[in-house]
């Protein structure tokens, strides 16, 4: 059975219809990436996923749980982790204390130990631990993001845009350690606008398209098909 | 002209016109005039003439600085502090001569020359751009018109009311007494007295700038110690009344205000405390942080036992009257302490704490008062009331908050205001009157009794008030440090990111709001106890703004930051009583000031000072 199973979620802002009926599956140890032009809908759907908006209709199975009408805190706690869009680090506070954040909801011992496993990930966080989060460049602020998210031990890892606004060398970085996550055996779903990196990581995609999935494949196809090659990886 | 666009000469220009500004402003507003009345040093300088002189020595020290650092010669430097001191006194001179009897022609000529002056300029200017002819005249003559109506009829409202006090009230004789030094019957002699002293301040200033920094350091410390003891005489009598006999008193004072003698001896001997501490201040610092662990562990809780031993035997160092401005202190540091929750911790703009306050207030009054509207009888005592008002006022935090909570920022700031506002109508209102007195309030609240002792002077409330703050201190330092407090934190940074992290934020809010109108709700029952009586109007929206400033200034979310807030903006007022409502005006431009120059407050916490300094970064790095 899929970790995740979104059925016709219909996502409205205020009178505008976001989401007209999106469904897809994530099955447990998945890249999925969700791919699409500005407005498709993609960031919609993942806030709807991770409870900060409600679709009016459709539903959401998590592990065989309707998760559609659960608050978006009550999440974290069974296993769904968010990276939002835009990195979201808690720029007053330093990096040590924006990954104790990320455990926020746990009360087991293991903390300390996935601390370390954090900065083993990334060294660089280790070296910055006392800094303010502010003062981090982009690319470190992606990583602390990531990190943060990692530190609640999710199954289920929602990316929202990990490449928005990093330069072109640091973007290679944050796939492959996207890839290096899902190694791991965390599931990750994915939404990006740089669509050629995120096939190139993921097992499957869908490309949305005006609140709808339009395409959707293995990824693998996805590079090949010609409407996304011309859409989206600009091939013509 | 090449003078005036050099940087230096503008710098000058523009510190000595504004240093001008300030004098001409805080003597028309009639400030200058209320502080004469306000003596330093006996017979020697008043507050009001301290405006006259600091205003053009600061001006003067700050131009020396900056034209230290556009490369200037010592000779122009000081010639700099000369022009900003005749800069300064030029605007009052201006006003005396208009306002004098045989000048008034003066302020008559003017008016009829500034249309002229103004038109010419114009239609020289568009001369200069080489305009047609006809427009040029056409414009001259269309400027002398418009500018002549206006100036026409200031000198018809002069000619009416006879003199500048018909526009300008507060030019009066006393204006006059203090900016000529006494010599309002020989004018010249005047403008010629108040022309030098402004000119002599100006160049001391720039001068005190280019000493070597030790003695500089020395003579800025002497000359600020003794003129604060000066401007605080009243209090630092009632201070040295505790503890010194009458004699020695009136040999140190006169009145209210310090004799010649110890006022120069005070600054002999704290310039000389300055000189060493620049001296050696700087190898103390050093050799306190080379101090072993353990020592300098030793020495910081010698310090801390001092103050503690201070804060104990306070009271009985400042006798009646410090004391119960002390509790006054108290009672807005409790405030302050708990709004910090809201604000400092969480980020919740509230501006409704006056709530609290007020229902901590009333719920003591109508539980413990012995007057009609207390039907209990004096059952209750203070004692078993105020955790009644602790949890009353966490009630009315709570209650309040649940509207509010999907609000964010601005719309938060005005729902709060708005909630400050229904609680002043209703303690206010009829409907209420049977229970708490409507506009008249509540009457004879007893005095808190502590074993068998009724505590009724400020010196034994300001131990209810101490042990308050002391427990209030303790639990905010313990949530600034805890899971709770992180979590507020984590929503003031980013609310959706903080739903993210698994954090219930409307559960977390409600806590903020209701943890933080505890400390109000015993604040409110302390002040009704120490007061007596509980009215309507001590709960105003003021309050709030108050308790909010004290905050900002002291350092957001820093605890010592909110107590040093607290002495500044409730105790300074206090003392200041006499200058009635120009303490506003003070207390204003503390405010606009402190947040131009220190916007982190005067103790910042941590957290906002980091944010500052990354403030910084940023802005070099986008100047890179």
């Amino acid at each position: 059975m899929a970790l995740l199973q979104v059925n016709e979620i219909h996502t409205y802002y205020g009178n505008i219809h976001a989401l007209k009926g999106v469904s897809f599956e994530v099955d447990s140890g998945e890249i999925i990436a969700l791919i699409g032009s500005n407005g498709a809908g993609k960031t919609t759907t993942l806030r709807t996923i991770s409870g900060l908006m409600a679709p009016r209709e459709g539903s959401i199975l998590y592990d065989g749980e309707d998760i559609s009408a659960s608050r978006a805190y009550t999440l974290v706690a069974k296993g769904i982790s968010m990276v939002p869009e835009g990195r979201g680090v808690f720029a007053k506070l330093t990096v040590e204390e924006n990954l104790d954040m990320g455990a926020y909801t746990r009360r087991d011992g293991g903390i300390k130990a996935d601390l370390a496993s954090a900065y083993e990930l990334f060294p660089r966080l280790e070296e910055r631990k006392k800094q303010v989060a502010g003062t981090l460049s982009g690319g470190e602020q992606q990583m602390l993001a990531i990190a943060r998210a990692l530190m609640a031990r999710p199954r289920l890892l929602l990316l929202d845009e990990p490449s928005m606004g990093l330069a072109p060398v640091l973007v290679d970085g944050v796939f492959d350690t996207v890839q290096r996550i899902a190694n791991e055996g965390v599931t990750i779903l994915l939404v990006e606008q740089n669509a050629h990196m995120a096939l190139q990581i993921a097992d499957r995609g869908y490309v949305l398209q005006s609140g709808e999935v339009a395409i959707s494949d293995t990824a693998a196809n996805l590079r090949v098909n010609e409407t996304v090659q011309r859409t989206y990886l600009g091939i013509d | 002209m090449n003078l005036l666009r050099s940087e230096n000469a503008r710098t000058v220009l523009a510190l000595g016109l504004l240093s001008g500004a300030f004098i001409l402003f805080t003597g028309a507003v009639g400030m200058i005039a209320a502080f004469h009345e306000r003596e330093i040093v006996n017979d020697v300088i008043s507050l009001g003439q301290l405006l006259l002189l600091l205003a053009p020595s600061a001006a003067g020290f700050i131009a020396a600085d900056r034209l230290v650092k556009g490369g200037a010669a010592p000779r122009e430097i000081i010639s700099g502090g000369l022009v900003v001191g005749l800069l300064t006194a030029l605007p009052t001179v201006i006003l005396l001569l208009f306002n004098s009897e045989e000048y008034r022609f003066l302020l008559d000529l003017t008016l009829k020359l500034v249309p002229f002056v103004v038109a010419t300029y114009y239609a020289w200017k568009l001369h200069g751009a080489g305009s047609d002819q006809r427009l040029i005249i056409g414009s001259w003559l269309a400027l002398v018109v418009l500018i002549g109506i206006v100036t026409f009829s200031f000198a018809l409202i002069f000619e009416i009311k006879g003199d500048l006090r018909g526009v300008l009230p507060n030019i009066s004789r006393d204006w006059v007494d203090v900016v000529t030094f006494d010599q309002r019957k020989e004018l010249m002699t005047g403008i010629s007295t108040l022309l030098l002293v402004s000119l002599g301040a100006g160049a001391a200033g720039s001068i005190l700038f280019m000493l070597p920094p030790i003695p500089r350091k020395a003579l800025l410390y002497g000359l600020g110690i003794t003129l604060l003891v000066g401007a605080f005489g009243e209090t630092v009598r009632l201070i040295l009344q505790e503890n010194v006999d009458r004699d020695t008193l009136k040999q140190i004072f006169r009145r209210d205000t310090l004799r010649q003698d110890p006022a120069l001896m005070l600054f002999v001997v704290s310039t000389a405390a300055g000189f060493l501490w620049a001296m050696f201040g700087q190898q103390a610092r050093l050799g306190f942080s080379n101090l072993e662990p353990s020592r300098r562990r030793a020495v910081n809780g010698l310090g801390m036992l001092i103050f503690a031993a201070l804060l104990l035997m306070l009271p009985w160092l400042i006798g009646r009257t410090l004391s119960d401005v002390a509790v006054t202190i108290g009672i807005f540091v409790l405030m302050g302490l708990g709004l910090n929750i809201a604000i400092g911790l969480a980020g919740l703009l509230d501006l409704g704490y006056v709530t609290n306050y007020a229902v901590g207030a009333y719920i003591l009054a109508v539980l413990t008062s012995i007057g009609p509207l207390g039907r209990l009888d004096g059952v209750f005592t203070f004692w078993m009331v105020i955790p009644v008002a602790l949890l009353a006022a966490m009630c009315a935090g709570f209650i309040f908050a649940v509207p509010v909570l999907r609000m964010r920022g601005d719309y938060l700031a005005i729902a709060t205001l708005g909630f400050g506002e229904i609680i002043g109508k209703l303690a206010i209102s009829d409907w209420l009157k049977p229970l708490i007195g409507g506009a008249q309030g509540v009457q004879a609240i007893p005095k808190p009794i502590f074993l068998g002792t009724e505590l009724k002077n400020p010196e034994q409330l300001y131990y209810i008030v101490l042990f308050a703050s002391l427990v209030t201190l303790f639990v905010s330092i313990r949530l600034n440090n805890s899971r709770t407090g992180r979590q507020w934190m984590a929503i003031r940074e980013d609310e959706d990111v903080a739903t993210a992290m698994g954090i219930d934020t409307a559960r977390a809010k409600l806590l903020a709001f209701t943890l933080s109108a505890a400390t109000g709700g015993v604040a409110g029952a302390i002040f009704a106890a120490k007061v007596g009586t509980v009215f309507p109007n001590s709960f105003t929206v003021f309050i709030s703004i108050n308790v909010l400033s004290l905050i900002i200034v002291g350092g957001i979310a820093s605890n010592p930051g909110i107590v040093i807030g607290a002495v500044v903006l409730i105790g300074l007022p206090e003392l200041l009583r006499e200058f009635s409502d120009f303490r506003f005006l003070m207390y204003g431009a503390l405010l606009v000031i402190m947040m131009i120059k220190r916007p982190q407050g005067f103790i910042p916490s941590q957290l906002v000072s980091h944010e500052i300094r990354a403030g910084v970064k940023a802005k070099i790095a986008t100047a890179d």
